[in-house]
């Protein structure tokens, strides 16, 4: 068998097993089954962007996508009590209408793509790249050379999606017991502490009043 | 070899899927979000097959900011999302009516 048989073999395989997992996505009676399929079509994505060469975006599919957003997303449903019954009411009745349109932007697509201009003698299929060619290499020379200033700016991305979620979701709930860091550092003997004077117990019946209780009262101010 | 064609109609196939998981899930926010997830796949594949075929890596590195992006809206959609549940104890797109839009 040729290598190229093989990789013509592949493709087939994982696109099928990509279409069916889809389709399982929006399927799913249970929605913890469809994140699960949600994340096998982003490994079978992951393995097909292998066979295109693109190496380093297929495991930064997997390491972020099913390692973080995926397990992210199953967090988040596993952590909502969500009564799914009323939310599949309508399942039936919007089916034909979701098969129709599918099957329109599939077949529009498809007359669009199968046309001269796609077909593979505008664009012939490329020989495999020496087994030395490093796709991150190149992609981090592409990075930090022509794509700098874009790159700084996706990174600003990030950083104002961890705050707009810290700031969504943090909420301060009333009698909660925590420490307050700033609040001890910040107190004085003088808000803490006070010295009370009283009489000495017992044998102070027939004294002076110059007696002094000899250690204070040590009272905890809130 | 597999052909250019191919992978766009496989593309094209994904992103007609996550169209009409919107339209048969359109009340479970959970879901419209997966279908999301789906449809900017469906673009990434279109991205990468064409960056392959043309010898560009242009192609791979607007993946890259796809993902970025892709990352950051998942992240805050799913904050909103919880914190949505928190208030009203439902997900429900249908009841999402207070701005009589």
């Amino acid at each position: 068998m040729t290598a190229a048989s093989v990789q013509q073999m592949l493709f087939w395989l994982f696109a099928a097993v990509l279409v069916v997992a889809a389709l399982r996505v929006i399927t799913a009676r249970n929605p913890v089954h469809a994140v699960l399929f949600l994340v096998l079509a982003f490994a079978t994505s992951a393995a097909i962007w292998m066979l295109l060469e693109a190496e380093f975006l297929a495991i930064v599919l997997v390491l972020v996508y099913v390692g973080a957003v995926m397990v992210l997303l199953l967090f988040v449903v596993m952590m909502l009590d969500i009564d799914i019954e009323p939310l599949r009411a309508g399942f039936a009745a919007h089916l034909p209408l979701g098969i129709v349109v599918g099957a329109l932007m599939v077949l529009e697509m498809a007359l669009v793509l199968s046309r001269d201009f796609f077909s593979a003698g505008q664009f012939p299929a490329q020989p495999p790249l020496p087994a030395d060619h490093g796709n991150t290499e190149q992609l981090g020379l592409a990075l930090y050379g022509d794509y700098l200033f874009q790159f700084e700016i996706a990174a600003l991305i990030l950083l104002v999606a961890i705050v707009a979620a810290i700031a969504l979701t943090l909420r301060h709930r009333p009698g909660v017991r925590r420490q307050r860091v700033a609040t001890q550092q910040a107190a004085s003997k003088a808000s803490r502490l006070r010295v009370v004077k009283m009489r000495a117990e017992g044998a102070a019946a027939g004294a002076d009043d110059g007696g002094q209780s000899a250690g204070g009262d040590a009272d905890r101010g809130g | 070899m597999v052909p250019l064609s191919h992978y766009l109609i496989l593309a094209a196939v994904l992103f007609a899927i996550a169209v009409a998981g919107i339209f048969i899930n359109r009340r479970n926010m959970i879901l419209l979000l997966m279908c999301i997830e789906l449809m900017l796949l469906a673009v990434n594949l279109n991205f990468i097959a064409f960056a392959h075929f043309l010898g560009d890596l242009g192609g791979q590195v607007f993946v890259f900011f796809i993902l970025t992006v892709a990352a950051a809206e998942s992240a805050i959609g799913l904050a909103i999302l919880v914190v949505l549940f928190r208030n009203r104890a439902s997900i429900n797109v249908d009841e999402m009516d207070d701005l009589k839009g």
